[in-house]
């Protein structure tokens, strides 16, 4: 049985893992040794200076990361504000509706990011659908909505919320129907619910769902260039122009390497922490 | 705890913003689609259908359509048989590295997309490969067979393993164990994950903007005319790339409601009872 078990698991996760090593690991590798390549060179035969990492200083590429960093981070605290309340009424009020929600959402999840965010711009541009409607109906026009950073932030929760939500119903779900109600009895009121037993419980979920945010709204960069125009350039921004304008290899390899490392870290970090077979074990609802 | 009744009808309308945010832009895509202006701005005057007809007449969308469909239509099948096998290994069999295994798939899911696409552009380049839209399937399969993995992992998780035992015990092989009980019982997983593939192929931007090589996909052109000032062939092409996804949803749906039919008159002596569909 168990001898079974373990040779058929290591026979199906050959395929995967092969084709992982060689479309995945390897192409990680070849660029993490052209980052210490010196700068614009176009193969691997030189002598490694690590002079991009030091650009990556003095330019101030920095200030692109930080951006992208801070706006992921501001991203995902308002996704789980915005989410959770949706993903509890989700779990608990809404019953048939909830179907109908998850369908609407999957629905938007298969439409390119692209089209989405255009359709964003067309409604918020000047002349757009919400500066056109309000204009004609009172007569005032204003500027556009678009080309800051708080429109960046929100095309940002917009894109990745059921990033968010699905891990988070998945969580809320998790929650033993009795605890809240045990609480409840022994007087708890519906603030110390929330904080002391639905929120510690539903913890794999929130982390699952803030990782997944955080992690791709951190490399993100259509939100930046479509809603944003130039108002900030993002980290992901520097390292396409590193490999296309900038015909600087090296440079963009050092910058994604950067950004690899942080949130890669962060992502094996919190994955850890986290029983997966728990998590995904108890999905079926 | 009773959710009392005024809390409910605040989550309803909250829910019913939500959803009604999410397809706010889709909605504004679609009026552009159909109007006559060359030159987008709303109110609308004129509403016509003019663009519809000369995307569908045009021949770079052709071609655009038939590459994408061809990457998307790779793209699901390798990433099902993957998938399939994969999450046997992911959830099902307890094995040695089973920890270290999950991890790894999952972790091109969590990873930059941008970065991953000129990653592999780099890897390409170095093994001497020409980008193509070819090597855009191989890109598009880093990031969609572990997805595809995860989706019938959830399935599988659900599987009684006794059902295998019994199997064996009757005296089946191991590849009719495959064939008569684990493959018809992750069948639904199998065809979601099918069906979430395609979609997410059809719809990729981030890893074939830099893996296509002189190939371009539909999302690479929608991109490319969106930055370079606006044309109204965006929406319009947009708008059908959108009802492309959405027909083919409907039809499985009714598909899998017509054979769910089906399977509940006939076979239900021969996998158990109806396992719930998961949403």
């Amino acid at each position: 049985m168990s001898v079974r078990e373990r040779r058929l698991g290591a026979f199906c996760a050959a395929p995967i893992t092969l084709f992982l090593a060689l479309g995945f690991l390897a192409p990680l590798l070849v660029v993490a040794a052209f980052s210490v390549m010196p700068s614009r060179v176009f193969d691997l035969a030189h002598v490694p200076d690590f002079s991009a990492f030091v650009e990556f200083v003095q330019q101030g590429y920095w200030k692109s990361l930080a951006w992208s960093i801070g706006m992921a981070a501001i991203a995902t605290l308002i996704l789980f504000v915005v989410c959770w309340p949706l993903a509890w009424a989700m779990v608990h009020v809404f019953g048939r509706f909830t179907q109908i929600i998850t369908a609407l959402v999957v629905v938007t999840l298969i439409v390119s990011e692209n089209i989405r965010l255009f359709g964003w711009s067309l409604t918020l541009m000047k002349g757009g659908m919400i500066e056109g409607m309000w204009r004609s109906w009172t007569g005032a026009g204003f500027d556009g909505l678009l080309y800051n950073v708080p429109v960046i932030v929100f095309g940002l929760v917009y894109v990745y919320l059921p990033f968010m939500l699905f891990p988070l119903v998945q969580g809320i779900a998790m929650v033993p129907a009795d605890a809240p109600h045990a609480a409840a009895d022994l007087g708890a009121t519906r603030r110390q619910v929330l904080l002391e037993i639905e929120l510690p419980l539903a913890s794999p979920g929130i982390l699952v769902g803030s990782l997944l945010s955080f992690v791709l709204a951190a490399g993100a960069v259509a939100e930046s260039k479509l809603l944003g125009g130039q108002a900030v350039i993002v980290i992901s921004d520097d390292v396409e122009t590193a490999f296309t304008y900038g015909q600087n290899w090296p440079l963009g390899s050092a910058l994604a390497i950067v950004l690899i490392v942080l949130v890669g870290s962060l992502a094996l970090f919190a994955l850890a922490r986290l029983d997966l077979d728990t998590v995904m074990g108890r999905a079926e609802r | 705890m009773p959710v009392p009744r005024w809390m409910r009808v605040l989550l309803g309308s909250y829910g019913v913003v939500i959803m009604l945010l999410l397809y706010l832009p889709l909605v504004a895509v679609f009026f552009a689609s159909i109007s006559k202006a060359r030159y987008l701005s709303f109110p609308i005057r004129r509403y016509s259908g003019a663009w519809y007809g000369e995307a569908l007449g045009s021949a770079t969308v052709r071609d655009l359509l038939l590459t994408s469909l061809l990457v998307a239509a790779i793209v699901t099948v390798v990433s099902v048989v993957l998938g399939y096998f994969a999450a046997l290994a992911f959830a099902r069999y307890r094995w040695r590295h089973r920890r270290l295994f999950q991890k790894l798939v999952l972790l091109p899911i969590f990873f930059p997309q941008t970065v991953l696409g000129l990653a592999l552009l780099m890897w390409f380049n170095a093994i001497g490969v020409l980008p193509s839209w070819q090597t855009a399937i191989v890109a598009h399969l880093v990031w969609i067979a572990p997805i595809a993995t995860l989706i019938i992992a959830i399935r599988a998780y659900g599987f009684d393993p006794m059902l295998e035992d019994a199997a064996r015990d009757l005296g089946c092989d191991e590849w009719q164990i495959q064939r008569e009980v684990t493959l018809p019982l992750l069948a639904p997983g199998v065809v979601s994950a099918g069906l979430f593939a395609f979609l997410l192929s059809w719809g990729n931007f981030p890893l074939s903007l830099f893996t296509t090589g002189a190939d371009s996909t539909l999302p690479e052109w929608l991109y490319a005319k969106m930055v370079s000032g606006y044309s109204p062939l965006v929406p319009t092409v947009g708008m059908l790339s959108v009802a492309a996804s959405v027909l083919l949803i409907l039809l499985a749906t009714a598909v899998a409601m017509l054979r769910g039919r089906f399977a509940t008159l006939g076979r239900s002596s021969r996998t158990g009872p109806p396992v719930p569909e998961e949403s």
